[in-house]
């Protein structure tokens, strides 16, 4: 029973790791609380749908199911399709809304818009889509018993690869890119970053663009698990800032770990309190981090 | 000196908020080849002209022009490119990053192939950096540190080099070497101008100076000149002519 619990809480936090990225990135390196992220895993989940449905249209090769998969070639297609569109999303938003703001007003004023962004997106999704919820596909699949008697989906083992390659590619580019280089450099001290010649509107482009696109991957991997509705990613709000706030702003480690250390909580509880108190517990975990490490785990001293 | 100067700032007026300027019409002019020094006490207004300059202060009037160009509202990204290197005084390196990662910065205006090849030269000069290339910045000391941002600035092998205090924290003996590097710049080609606190150092390796007061010219000349100079003692903390001079001062 508990390694159930234990292999649904990494299966859980291996979404909200993806999601919280791009939150621990725009925290750092923006310097706001983007209240509008989750919203984004939303959009990437529901355009997944829709970039599903036009390469479904090709008929033959793309119709078909990848092995023991509910999903084939075009949830595939559509999910890289889906990080384009969210990142042209986040792009404009930050175009026409946080670096307008940022120019003038503060950092709780652009919290405050990001959450007027956050409910203008959801509702949007609701006026297009409706409120029912949604499944990328009917097909039924067979669970894979593991030893000790775990049972996960097919399509779990995919969501743990997907981010694992995710995770290890954007290590890859964080640290052997001048751009990963650069970023990280931005997001330490963005004056001295621009008297080195790094372009920082460049770099911001980026964060948004990273972040977007693994709130797209969340989102569609939340759907391709779950299923698609108006509030997903309202509901991983918590687990998302949590994850961040536990990891340390900036940090992509941090952001991994604290998603783990996140879903494993929530499925970890339900073994001493109530299901229904489940969703408490990435709150609880935030008081508690920002009690005893306000910085995050994995904090960097930038003096 | 009359003619395009390698860098010109003309009656700058900057500051941190719109409406509260510390710089009030300051002007200035560096050479090729020439080490100029800013001095002047504490809120006079250095660190800020060289930050305008940098294009990390909005300079509400005035004009900062690098070789007869303005560049009064260039990004800063774009100055690095046209070749201005800058050291600040404070937060000069990227503590959260390895030497080597803080090296691969300051290549940024390079392709890439120039920047790694630029890094070695740069191992080659100050052995320190090549032993600890892979350490993060943050655990060095405050001479390393300083020869790390200074190196970080040298990668590009900018035509003007600012430098705001890179003495400070420093002990004779790594001020002294730092001194010879900067004027190994100068005779290489480049401008340089230089902002510190100890005046009678700056003042003894520079062709020319400048003294700020309260965000103002104050006085300028030939550095020998302004050694030689007394009113610097009465300009340096508002001292009285008589009175005892801060040691520092010329």
């Amino acid at each position: 029973m508990i390694l159930q619990h234990i292999a649904d809480g990494i299966l859980s936090g291996a979404i909200v790791s993806l999601g919280a990225i791009g939150l621990s990135f725009t925290m750092k390196m923006l310097r706001f609380a983007n209240f509008s992220h989750s919203e984004l895993l939303t959009w990437g989940a529901y355009g997944g749908l829709v970039f599903a449905a036009f390469f479904l249209s090709f008929g033959g090769f793309m119709d078909g199911i990848i092995g023991p998969f509910s999903f084939g070639p075009a949830l595939m297609l559509a999910m890289l399709c889906a990080c384009g569109a969210t990142s042209l999303i986040a792009l404009f938003l930050h175009r026409f809304v946080f670096e307008r703001l940022s120019r003038k007003a503060g950092h709780m004023t652009m919290v405050f818009a990001s959450f007027g962004v956050a409910l203008v997106l959801r509702h949007l999704v609701v006026l297009i889509w409706g409120s029912d919820p949604i499944y990328y596909s009917n097909a039924l699949q067979f669970a894979i018993l593991l030893p000790g008697g775990v049972r996960v989906m097919p399509d779990q083992v995919f969501l743990l690869g997907l981010t694992a390659v995710v995770v290890i590619a954007l290590h890859l580019f964080m640290t052997h890119s001048r751009t990963g280089v650069a970023m990280r450099g931005v997001a330490e001290n963005p004056d001295l970053a621009g008297v080195c010649g790094v372009n920082v509107d460049r770099i911001v482009t980026w964060v948004w663009v990273i972040g977007a696109s693994g709130a797209a991957l969340a989102g569609v991997l939340y759907g391709m698990t779950v299923q698609l509705r108006p509030e997903l990613g309202f509901s991983l709000i918590l687990p998302l800032f949590a994850a961040a706030i536990l990891g340390g702003a900036g940090s992509l480690y941090g952001a991994v770990l604290g998603g783990m250390i996140v879903g494993l909580s929530e499925n970890l509880s339900v073994i001493v309190i109530p299901t229904t108190y489940k969703p408490a517990v990435p709150f609880l975990l935030i008081l508690a981090i920002l009690y005893f490490r306000p910085d995050g785990i994995f904090r960097e001293r930038s003096r | 000196m009359s003619g395009i100067h390698a860098l010109e700032a003309v009656d700058v007026v900057a500051g941190y908020a719109p409406d509260l300027p510390i710089l009030h019409g300051v002007s200035a002019h560096v050479d090729a080849s020439e080490v100029v020094s800013i001095i002047g006490p504490n809120g006079a207004g250095k660190s800020t002209l060289v930050k305008a300059i940098a294009g990390l202060v909005r300079v509400t009037s005035g004009a900062v022009r690098l070789n007869g160009r303005d560049i009064t509202d260039v990004g800063a990204h774009k100055l690095a490119g046209a070749g201005v290197g800058f050291v600040p005084q404070t937060g000069n390196v990227f503590a959260t990053l390895t030497i080597h990662e803080n090296l691969i910065m300051g290549g940024a205006p390079l392709a890439k192939s120039a920047a790694l090849e630029r890094i070695e030269e740069i191992y080659e000069m100050y052995p320190v950096l090549k032993n600890k290339m892979r350490d993060k910045a943050g655990i060095l000391s405050g001479g390393q540190r300083q020869i790390l941002a200074v190196a970080r600035a040298l990668l590009a092998r900018p035509r003007l080099m600012l430098l705001d205090e890179p003495t400070a924290g420093l002990s004779p003996k790594a001020a002294g070497e730092l001194f010879d590097v900067v004027r190994g710049l100068a005779e290489d080609g480049a401008a340089v101008l230089l902002v510190e606190q100890n005046a009678k150092a700056a003042l003894r390796m520079s062709d020319r100076g400048y003294v700020l007061a309260e965000g103002r010219n104050r006085l300028d000349g030939l550095a020998a000149e302004l050694l030689a100079n007394e009113e610097i003692g009465e300009i340096f903390l508002g001292l009285r002519r008589g009175a005892a001079r801060p040691e520092g001062t010329a």
